[in-house]
């Protein structure tokens, strides 16, 4: 008999079926991959705005001194010297060096800190966290009970302006608190696609309203996660699953300035040895020379010879090419290198690249 | 999903329309929905020789790549170059503009291996 496994769903399934999307299993959620389609929804993100239910994703908060509560040595990038209200990227590792998930620190007084991890590994950070936390550290799994709406696109300020008073004031990476139909919620100016936007974290039990709100009058559309993949491909942006895990240390991925060797976290005594010694392989990342586009697990070769893994892979609109990051040996890591990605039997020429494949966003307008 | 009543079809989602000794090839309304926006077609060459059920293209989309089979056996006279520059032509126009290759037909007989467009319809449905 097939054990039939229940997908966990967002408070917007409903809404995500109204709206006839492609559901898909990701992560152990039921989620929208796509509405319109995917290049549809990818081309209203660059050029206006289109909203995306991520509500998926895990958020804690922890009250404490960050040093004596234990938070600090969690994270590889320093935060004891963040403003409050803002925001701070980087990963928490384990003994190893590899890294257990990245994440977004929200400063929100002092002693209080918000964190943003990724969906599926919610649940394995909530025991690493509490298990290292200090008995001065109060922790709280709010993931349950928040909704996260991703409003992305070079029109999102000026749409979002019409619900929120003052929300322009925000610079890029931080947040602050706003009314918003009727709720105080955090919105930051935070994102994974690139262009100018804001993530806003709401009470899970009201987000439909708010989903409802700003789909209302046409100016936004929905985007799917097959959408965000694309845009934040075209941005280099690491996944975890794919460019970041257990195995995978952050220098490795290219995360080096999330990475401060100036203070003490779990898994320095690794991370400083590999900066020493160098690294035996990095991600890099490659434009295929033609349409055909590279697929996750892929192997790269350069002439006959295996030289690593496709980590993700896509269509780049932008580049009208495939485009892809995956991991190489170093010595053949230097941009303008021709590679190959495929199999044995097929297999198609490319040239490592620059991360950055899309080039003119509106992220930091 | 819309089934062209004029064609024949194969469980693999591929249609083939054929007039006197040639078969013209392509992939269903069902197919392209399933596949999403297509933004890759590797064709095969012309003169190769392809057999029933046998490898004769494959797509890509956004998201995955798939193999499209030939309908009938045969030798390869023509392929629809304008996928190259625009493979969301299979998107647009299944049937029609979004056409892959034609085929000569080596054994018209190996037509009967395929569904009529009632039995395609019917198939669709059993797929779910």
């Amino acid at each position: 008999m097939i054990e039939k496994i229940t997908l966990k769903k967002t408070p917007l399934y409903e809404s995500h079926i109204a709206l006839s999307a492609k559901m898909v299993d990701f992560g152990g959620w039921e989620m929208p991959v796509q509405y319109e389609g995917i290049l549809a929804e990818y081309k209203y993100t660059r050029e206006q705005a289109t909203l995306f239910d991520i509500s998926h994703m895990g958020e804690f908060i922890v009250e404490g001194d960050c040093v004596e509560s234990g938070l600090d040595s969690l994270l590889t990038m320093s935060v004891s010297d963040m403003p409050i209200k803002s925001c701070r990227y980087g990963c928490m590792l384990n003994e190893d060096g590899g890294v257990i998930d990245d994440l977004i620190v929200f400063r929100e007084d002092k002693d209080k800190w918000f964190l943003v991890v990724n969906s599926a590994t919610t649940e394995k950070d909530k025991e690493h966290v509490k298990s290292r936390l200090s008995s001065k550290a109060c922790f709280k799994d709010v993931s349950e009970s928040t909704a996260k709406l991703d409003l992305q696109g070079p029109r999102s300020r000026e749409i979002l302006s019409s619900f929120v008073d003052d929300v322009s004031k925000l610079d890029y990476y931080t947040f602050d608190y706003f009314q918003l139909l009727g709720e105080n919620v955090i919105i930051s100016r935070t994102g994974y696609t690139g262009e100018l936007g804001y993530e806003i974290y709401y009470p899970a039990d009201k987000v439909k309203v708010l989903w409802n709100a700003l789909l209302e009058d046409g100016k936004v559309k929905p985007a799917g996660l097959g959408a965000r993949d694309v845009l934040r491909l075209e941005m280099g942006y690491s996944l975890y699953g794919h460019e970041l895990g257990e195995d995978v240390s952050p220098l490795e991925s290219g995360l080096s300035r999330f990475v401060d060797l100036n203070k003490n976290f779990i898994g320095k005594d690794v991370i400083t040895r590999q900066k020493q010694e160098g690294l035996k392989r990095k991600i890099v990342g490659f434009v295929s020379s033609s349409r055909r586009s590279p697929r996750a697990e892929q192997k790269i070769y350069a002439e006959d010879k295996e030289i690593g893994v496709v980590t993700s892979g896509t269509f780049s609109p932008e580049m009208e090419r495939g485009i892809g990051l995956g991991f190489v040996l170093t010595e053949h890591a230097d941009r303008d290198n021709k590679i190959l990605f495929g199999n044995e039997n097929k297999r198609e020429e490319a040239v490592v690249s620059s991360k950055l494949f899309y080039k003119r966003g509106s992220l930091k307008k | 999903m819309e089934v062209n009543d004029n064609f024949i079809y194969t469980k693999e989602h591929e249609w083939a329309s054929i007039e006197d000794n040639i078969v013209t090839v392509g992939i269903s309304d069902y197919a392209q929905e399933s596949l999403g926006d297509i933004t890759f077609v590797e064709l095969p060459a012309k003169d190769d020789e392809i057999d029933q059920f046998g490898d004769l293209a494959s797509v890509e989309s956004v998201k995955a790549a798939s193999d499209i089979f030939s309908p009938m056996s045969g030798k390869i006279v023509e392929v629809n170059n304008d996928l190259e520059v625009e493979p969301g032509l299979i998107n647009k126009s299944p049937y029609e503009n979004g056409w892959i290759a034609k085929i000569e037909i080596s054994d018209p007989e190996e037509a009967s291996n395929l569904m009529t467009a009632d039995e395609y319809r019917k198939f669709l449905e059993s797929e779910g």
